[in-house]
């Protein structure tokens, strides 16, 4: 009898610890979300519509949409339903503690590494992944840095508990272009310096590609003679033969105008499928751009002008004299901890002269385009994965809340540690005194 | 020497004449947010030689009074930043784990670009703060953002009290215990600092005390202490004349500064980050201490790892005094957005918001009878925007410093440099300029970056 009195009060507390423990966890099923405001992005807006989401897509969408019985339904009365912003550019899962090197996975050594993956590195369980989603953002390509060819960067699902949970179906090589300019405010070199550092930069870059077509070349009269030739192990130009074949896309940093006319010119000579990132003095050059017809990754919005003597608000209206010249225009932020801001970066592009329209265009249906996967993400259509957001206002307005979230189909809690220390620390038990 | 006497003259003359320039503008029919007296629809502000002389409908314009048409823009007090770097030529004296006899006021550089791009984001006064390298780091200068001069001193708010910076965590271990090789090297090290700097102090009080007291004595036989800038800054904190601003992070470290301070009696204290300010905030409120924090920086370094963007708001509604700062010369010119993610991030009303970067920072720097709302009788610095300056659509369009337009929108050039560097042979061109951590550390980077 005692024993089973024992047995009783066991069961009671392990039931009670299970409860507290209990973290939500994010649900797969069919969701009807009603009376919505929902922004397609690419078709308008239709005003009190209704979206199912069934098998981790978008299974329909409109005014007169039946509800599957099955379907959990959510009143989204005086809300607005987004496709899930992406960030163009980022190092989010590469990085946790900035200034800690251990936690640092986004710069390997090595000048010419294209083979080093991000998508290997993306840390699933990442405190800065939580933080990042419950804004809005529900994709993030993953930038290897550091070097001339850095690695490559891959585009990822924030929600998943291995990479390949995560992977969002497009993978690009890194090139950081040699630039003309200082590093950063700690860079002491001399003008000279850098003109020479540049110069032999550029050396090295043109010696790697024109490597890389050689390899080409060997590689490709192998295949035509169908021979059972091997090349010998050489992960450096076997990641760059799809680039130089033009199927693979290169993501080029740039970012000063002298160093953008160069790159310009660099890859229209080799037939390249290129993308500039970066792109931080586009704006002097966006006549060149938009005839060279390279799309670009800009960003970040929020920040200084390259040069002491440029106006202002130069990074804020980059984004849109770009597009006005007819630039392709993505926007990213280049964060980890903070690509929950990418709204705002896009928010004050948008108050600089892109217009908010196309500034959310620049950060969901401009960027699914560039990396080719428009078929899948960027815009409410059905037959897409369903990345959304439901917010009570517009997503660029800073007190904006989101308030329903769901990544490949799965209703994410909104939760991340820092609404979770809100929650114990705004009324702290004990106060003052315990 | 008469010629000398000719040309020295008005020049001095018209630096003193800048020195105290100030000016008179009608602002008409602007939506005004004063702060701490509500907002007001339609309404003129008249700031006259400087000063906010009226608010209300329909006011006379006085001679010689610049009119500035606001109708359908937002009138606010001018923006006040109480941590930043700019408009300084030196931020660290990293030498010594105790610097106070040095003085960010002796670096002042008004040549900085970052002043003109502040004032662009309606900013007008920064607290141009020693960095975070010593435990007790050098003083530090309340600046107005008078842009166009090249006298450091016009750019000097007379008006602000003394502040000091102080220094907890890595950034004091990392330079002295982990760079040097001397105490401190960890958060215990920091303490000792503190203690036997404010206790050395108390000595060197007493013995001038002594001194001062016997001197006139008849058959007195001591002789004077000597005199140490250091101590007589230690002193001063101690006598309560100076506002100590003390960069922290960890809900600790904050914890025990409060109690350092308690033990000697020390009152004047803002915390500067406390990133986990918000672990602690019923204390931070007993003590009376403020907060000026990130609005939402975090895991750059291992010590903000665990930091929440909801900081102010908590600190906020547990009767803290929090601002909202920048340390950053890109942060600085929307510290209205930033200031905004009080309203994402715990749901702040307008005026709360808005009293992050106004008159909070202003209470922060004891200049809260000066400047920090629109009110009779304060200085006239003001912000005008299109939009409300909570919102993302918000553009700063004119900025006011003493009734003087420093920043308007509609008329100021590209390029705004004071001074270009004849020497320049190549386009000076920065890029990833995304923040690397507080800027704290400027000045200390040798000691990381041989």
């Amino acid at each position: 009898m005692k024993n089973l009195k024992y047995i009783f009060f066991s069961v009671i507390l392990l039931v009670v610890q299970q409860v507290e423990a209990q973290n939500e966890k994010g649900r797969k099923g069919t969701f009807a979300l009603i009376n919505a405001n929902l922004v397609t992005v690419t078709n308008g807006t239709i005003s009190n519509g209704t979206l199912i989401v069934a098998d981790g897509k978008l299974a329909a969408l409109g005014k007169d949409i039946n509800i599957p019985e099955v379907a959990e339904v959510i009143d989204c009365t005086g809300l607005s339903v987004y496709p899930g912003m992406i960030d163009g550019g980022s190092r989010l899962g590469l990085t946790e503690v900035g200034s800690d090197a251990r936690t640092r996975d986004y710069n390997e050594i090595g000048d010419v590494i294209p083979q080093m993956r991000a998508l290997t590195a993306v840390n699933p369980s990442s405190v800065l992944i939580p933080v990042t989603r419950i804004s809005g953002v529900t994709t993030s390509l993953a930038v290897p840095d550091g070097s001339l060819f850095s690695g490559t960067a891959a585009l990822v699902n924030l929600h998943g508990y291995t990479p390949d949970q995560m992977y969002a179906g497009f993978e690009a090589i890194v090139l950081n272009f040699p630039s003309t300019g200082k590093r950063n405010r700690w860079d002491s070199r001399s003008g000279e310096e850098i003109k020479k550092d540049a110069e032999k930069a550029l050396k090295k870059l043109n010696a790697a590609w024109d490597r890389a077509v050689v390899y080409h070349e060997i590689d490709s009269a192998i295949q035509a003679k169908n021979s059972s030739e091997e090349m010998k192990y050489y992960p450096e130009m076997e990641n760059l033969l799809p680039v130089v074949r033009g199927e693979k896309t290169l993501l080029v940093e740039v970012n000063t105008a002298n160093d953008i006319i160069t790159a310009i010119d660099w890859v229209s000579d080799r037939n390249i499928k290129a993308v500039f990132t970066g792109v931080s003095e586009g704006w002097r050059v966006a006549e060149e751009l938009a005839k060279a017809k390279i799309p670009v990754i800009v960003g970040p919005v929020l920040s200084v002008p390259n040069r002491e003597y440029d106006r202002y608000d130069r990074p804020y209206a980059n984004p849109g004299i770009m597009l006005k010249a007819g630039v392709k225009v993505a926007i990213k932020t280049g964060d980890a901890e903070n690509v929950r801001n990418l709204p705002y970066n896009a928010g004050f592009a948008a108050t600089y002269g892109m217009g908010k329209e196309e500034a959310l265009k620049a950060i969901t249906i401009v960027p699914a385009e560039i990396f080719g996967v428009s078929d899948k993400l960027g815009s409410l259509e059905e037959g897409k994965v369903a990345n959304i957001f439901v917010a009570d206002g517009d997503p660029f307005e800073t007190k904006t809340q989101v308030k329903h979230l769901f990544i490949e189909g799965w209703k994410i809690p909104l939760e991340s540690r820092q609404t979770k220390l809100y929650d114990e620390f705004l009324e702290r038990n004990p106060g003052l005194k315990k | 020497m008469k010629k000398y006497i000719i040309i020295v003259l008005p020049l001095l003359f018209s630096l003193i004449v800048q020195a105290q320039q100030k000016g008179s503008v009608l602002i008409k029919n602007g939506t005004v947010l004063t702060i701490t007296k509500g907002t007001l629809e339609t309404t003129d502000v008249l700031i006259r030689d400087g000063v906010i002389s009226r608010i209300g409908k329909d006011l006379n314009t006085p001679k010689g009074t610049r009119i500035i048409d606001a109708s359908g823009m937002y009138v606010m007090p001018g923006i006040i930043d109480a941590h930043s770097h700019i408009a300084l030529d030196a931020v660290n004296e990293a030498t010594s784990p105790v610097t106070a006899e040095v003085w960010t006021g002796d670096a002042i550089n008004p040549l900085d670009v970052s002043i003109y791009r502040a004032l662009a984001g309606g900013v007008t006064i920064s607290h141009a703060l020693h960095g975070s390298a010593n435990a007790i780091g050098g003083q530090s200068e309340t600046i107005k953002h008078r842009y166009g001069t090249v006298d450091p001193d016009v750019l000097r708010m007379k008006e602000a009290p003394r502040t000091i910076k102080f220094a907890l965590g890595e950034n004091p271990t990392r330079v002295h215990g982990g760079g040097q090789g001397i105490v401190p090297r960890t958060r215990m090290g920091v303490e000792a600092v503190f203690r036997s700097s404010f206790s050395e102090a108390k000595q060197y009080m007493q013995a001038w005390d002594k001194y001062n007291d016997g001197k006139n004595n008849k058959g007195f036989k001591g002789t004077a202490p000597q005199y140490d800038l250091r101590l007589e800054t230690l002193a001063d904190i101690l006598r309560g004349e100076v506002i100590v601003h003390c960069h922290s992070y960890r809900a600790d470290e904050i914890y025990m500064l409060m109690q350092v301070f308690k033990d000697f009696g020390i009152k004047k204290l803002v915390f500067q980050h406390a990133n986990e300010g918000f672990k602690v905030a019923p204390e931070l409120a007993e003590f009376g201490a403020m907060a000026s924090v990130f609005s939402d920086w975090w895991a750059y370094k291992f010590e903000v790892y665990y930091s929440t963007a909801y900081n102010a708001s908590i600190l906020h509604k547990n009767g803290v005094v929090t601002s909202i700062n920048s340390d950053s010369g890109e942060l600085i010119r929307h510290l209205y957005h930033e200031a905004a993610k009080t309203q994402k991030y715990g749901g702040l009303s307008d005026d709360e918001a808005l009293s992050m970067i106004t008159i909070n920072p202003a209470k922060q720097l004891g200049i809260e009878k000066n400047v920090g709302s629109i009110e009779v009788g304060k200085d006239g610095d003001v912000a005008i925007f299109k939009n409300h300056p909570l919102s993302i659509y918000t553009i700063p369009m004119m900025t006011i410093v003493d009734g003087i337009v420093e920043f308007d929108r509609k008329n100021d050039a590209d390029d705004m440099r004071i001074y270009a560097d004849p020497d320049e042979t190549i386009d000076v061109t920065l890029y990833g300029t995304g923040h690397a951590g507080d800027r704290c550390m400027q000045d200390a980077q040798f000691l990381f970056y041989k």
